[in-house]
């Protein structure tokens, strides 16, 4: 009789199953219930928990709100394409846009500081990927995400795209800075 | 009718083919093997493109390339070998006519025009959308039409598996339940037709947005349906690979299921939870909610884990019970060393178990894990882990059961020999150290599907640690590996079939001997039970894989505990 045989009892279903069997059944089911419990674990007691806020929101709508932002708090820009360095309050809400094949604008935020981070993108989908800390979100048009991010480290990071977009997918990098 | 419904039994294996039934298991297999061929000159493409400073393609090229690598791997030569799978699980393990042989020549057609079709069309180099092509991102149509052919014809294929079993039932080739293996191949049709309803669902839409009928396609929704197409095709190949590994097992070792009743509900359980997982690719999206997140990407509470988990015992432990039983019963292990490891049926499927479970399947849940899915999302760990999966777990599977078809179902010696019994360890140590350099990788944020991480000539540019370089430049050198694993694949079985020696095809005969059930009892001689802790070794390797998955799993909540607070 073998796997590739029908099995040999007719009623194979009352046939009694090895204890070994039954231990690592047990075993296994204990751990499923402990990596389905973590989650809600740390929704309660952890502090890096995806937010579920989002809206429904169109390129130009989402481009106007960064853009008030922008012409508020920037303090100086960067490179040759100008890109202005935003300054926002603590607590505030901040904006960043994914376009081809860029991100705009470039947020300074303070350590131990609390932000409402809106992420958007203008065209395809981006993917926002903070470097070294490796934080990594899914930007998707004519949705707004929200999360409510806290640096807990001072210093220049890079943010990188690593959703496929297109031919100039390699070149969409840039950065935020944590004082 | 005795001409065409002829049936052959194969002298070395006992195995029953139906003459129209065996061409079309031969025809789909072969087409696999050339997809296969395709899929994997664009892998080293790939990956020694991306080897730092090599850059042997330019950015365009890349991206052409990788996403004709990601559908004729993960797509084309999985889905028709698996089709080829699914009429020898039907048809020869129970013994019957193929229903409609007909239907099943239109299907392969449509499945070799619509993978042509889709070929063509991204190698045109309009359709650079990746595998995944995500909208607003647009391909040529004839991008989407190919794969809706393809997909036609896979879901003609499985109604023809479903038709054969009805077809065994009614004309009585066998008696009491189908087989174990012929059960997980049913799970894999299961799945298949769920897969490629999501697939019509999205593809259609996307394909009419693409010639210009419909103006908008939501890209969340997109995400959400493609992925009921992306994620539950793998969980197809998961099906059916564990269904390999059974019947390699009776093959090689004469196994029997340690208890039918605890395997058989592990496949059931894959029916009713494994789909879920299309969950795990949306878990750093907007505006899903958590509840959905956990709920989904757990499989419901992790039953298609445990399913795992429970076949990661039972496959190697029906073997360790066969071996013990053929005298070897020395200590924990006498068993395991005493296997047949020069014979690459059995050497590909103890690596692809190992492979699938240590690296696939612990990488598997951690990046499911809601929260920690933000560690990793779109970073190069994901194809590591299922390089782990897909390519350890189910092509090293079915290039093990090549082995044993190319004899069987063939009729032809394996040719050069001493290189099928390298194989599986060449391709192994290739894939294998590619899945864990990725993965490597990926913890330190490389990004997938990108070009150039160095950035040059970008004026805010980011430099990843020399640790990133160095897993990436390691991984080109496991990739050139594997690549030859691979290609001595190619070169045995091409070979074997076009110029290998011939072999007695055996007596021909105008109806089946049907499988009756005192016939099979008398082989077993006593019935199960036969001692307990018969598998110890093996539950003593499934203890030390749980270790490691616990600690795994751990050290990335601790390791997730120390990033930016996000809520």
């Amino acid at each position: 009789m073998s796997s590739i045989l029908p099995p040999a009892k007719r009623i194979w279903w009352k046939e009694p199953v090895e204890k070994l069997e039954v231990w690592w059944i047990v075993i296994a089911f204990l751990w499923a219930l402990v990596l389905f419990f973590m989650m809600p674990y740390w929704h309660v007691f952890g502090k890096q928990n995806l937010s579920n806020e989002a809206y429904r929101i169109s390129a130009a709508q989402f481009q106007q709100k960064t853009q008030e932002m922008v012409d508020k708090y920037t303090v100086r820009t960067e490179t040759e394409l100008n890109i202005p360095v935003v300054q926002p309050p603590a607590g505030s809400d901040v904006y960043l846009i994914a376009r081809l094949w860029q991100w705009w604008p470039i947020l300074e935020l303070e350590k131990d500081k609390t932000y409402r981070l809106h992420l958007s993108a203008m065209d395809y989908q981006h993917g926002f990927s903070l470097q070294p800390e490796n934080i990594n979100l899914q930007v998707v048009p004519d949705y707004e995400m929200v999360v409510t991010i806290t640096p807990n480290k001072t210093g220049s990071f890079a943010i990188v795209c690593n959703e496929y977009c297109g031919i100039g997918h390699h070149q969409m990098v840039s950065r935020m800075y944590v004082k | 009718m005795a001409m065409t419904d002829s049936f052959r039994i194969d002298p070395r294996s006992g195995l029953q083919y139906h003459k129209q039934a065996e061409t079309l298991i031969k025809v789909n297999a072969v087409a696999g093997v050339v997809f296969l061929l395709l899929g994997g000159i664009l892998a080293l493409l790939v990956s020694l493109t991306r080897v730092p400073g090599l850059h042997i393609l330019d950015a365009e090229r890349f991206y052409m390339v990788l996403t004709a690598h990601g559908l004729d791997m993960l797509i084309f030569w999985l889905l028709f070998f698996e089709v080829a799978i699914l009429y020898f699980c039907s048809s020869t393990l129970l013994r019957s006519r193929l229903a409609t042989p007909r239907w099943a020549w239109l299907a392969f057609a449509l499945m070799v025009i619509g993978a042509i079709t889709t070929n063509v069309a991204i190698f045109q180099g309009q359709s650079s959308v990746m595998m995944t092509s995500y909208t607003p991102m647009q391909a040529h149509p004839a991008f989407y039409l190919g794969l809706i052919l393809f997909a036609v014809g896979g879901l003609i294929a499985c109604f023809i598996f479903l038709g054969t079993l009805v077809v065994a039932k009614a004309e009585k080739t066998y008696e009491g339940s189908v087989p174990l293996v012929t059960f997980g191949a049913l799970t894999a049709a299961i799945i298949a037709i769920f897969t490629i309803a999501s697939g019509a669902i999205i593809l259609i839409p996307t394909f009419l947005w693409s010639i210009g009928y419909i103006q908008h396609i939501d890209p969340l929704m997109y995400r959400v349906i493609w992925w009921g197409l992306g994620h539950s095709s793998q969980q197809v190949n998961v099906a059916a690979h564990i269904s390999v590994w059974y019947a390699v097992g009776a093959i090689v070792f004469g196994a029997k299921p340690m208890s039918e009743k605890v395997s058989r509900t592990a496949f059931l359980l894959y029916i009713l939870f494994l789909q879920l997982a299309s969950a795990h690719h949306l878990l750093s999206d907007p505006g899903l909610s958590s509840e959905w997140k956990i709920l989904n990407t757990s499989y419901f509470m992790y039953f298609a884990v445990l399913a795992s988990m429970l076949h990661g015992l039972t496959v190697p432990g029906a073997m360790e019970v066969a071996q013990r039983k053929k005298g070897y019963t020395r200590g924990l292990y006498e068993w395991l060393r005493k296997a047949p490891w020069s014979n690459p049926v059995f050497s590909s499927i103890f690596l692809s178990i190992i492979g699938f479970g240590f690296l696939g399947g612990i990488s598997g849940v951690m990046m499911g894990t809601e929260q920690l899915n933000m560690l990793i999302h779109n970073t190069i760990y994901v194809p590591g882990h299922f390089h782990a999966t897909v390519v350890i777990g189910t092509t090293l599977a079915f290039m093990g059961l090549t082995y044993f078809l190319i004899p069987s179902l063939f009729s032809r010696d394996v040719s050069f020999y001493k290189i099928a019994q390298w194989q599986p360890y060449v391709f192994s140590i290739g894939m294998y150290g590619l899945a864990l350099t990725l993965m490597g990788a990926g913890t330190l944020g490389v990004p997938r599907r990108h070009w150039d991480i160095g950035f040059s000539g970008m004026p805010l540019p980011y430099e990843f640690p020399g640790a990133a370089y160095l897993m990436m430049t390691l991984m080109g050198v496991f990739a050139v590996i594997a690549f030859i694993g691979g290609g001595m694949y190619i070169l045995v079985t091409v070979w074997s079939i076009l110029f290998g020696k011939r072999l007695d095809e055996g007596q021909r005969q105008p109806k089946p001997t049907p499988l009756r059930l005192p016939v099979a009892e008398a082989i077993e001689g006593h019935g199960g039970g036969a001692g307990l802790l018969e598998a110890r070794g093996t539950f003593t390797l499934a203890l030390v894989f749980l270790g490691a998955f616990v600690l795994y799993y751990f050290i990335n909540w601790k390791y997730l505990g120390s990033v930016w607070g996000i809520n």
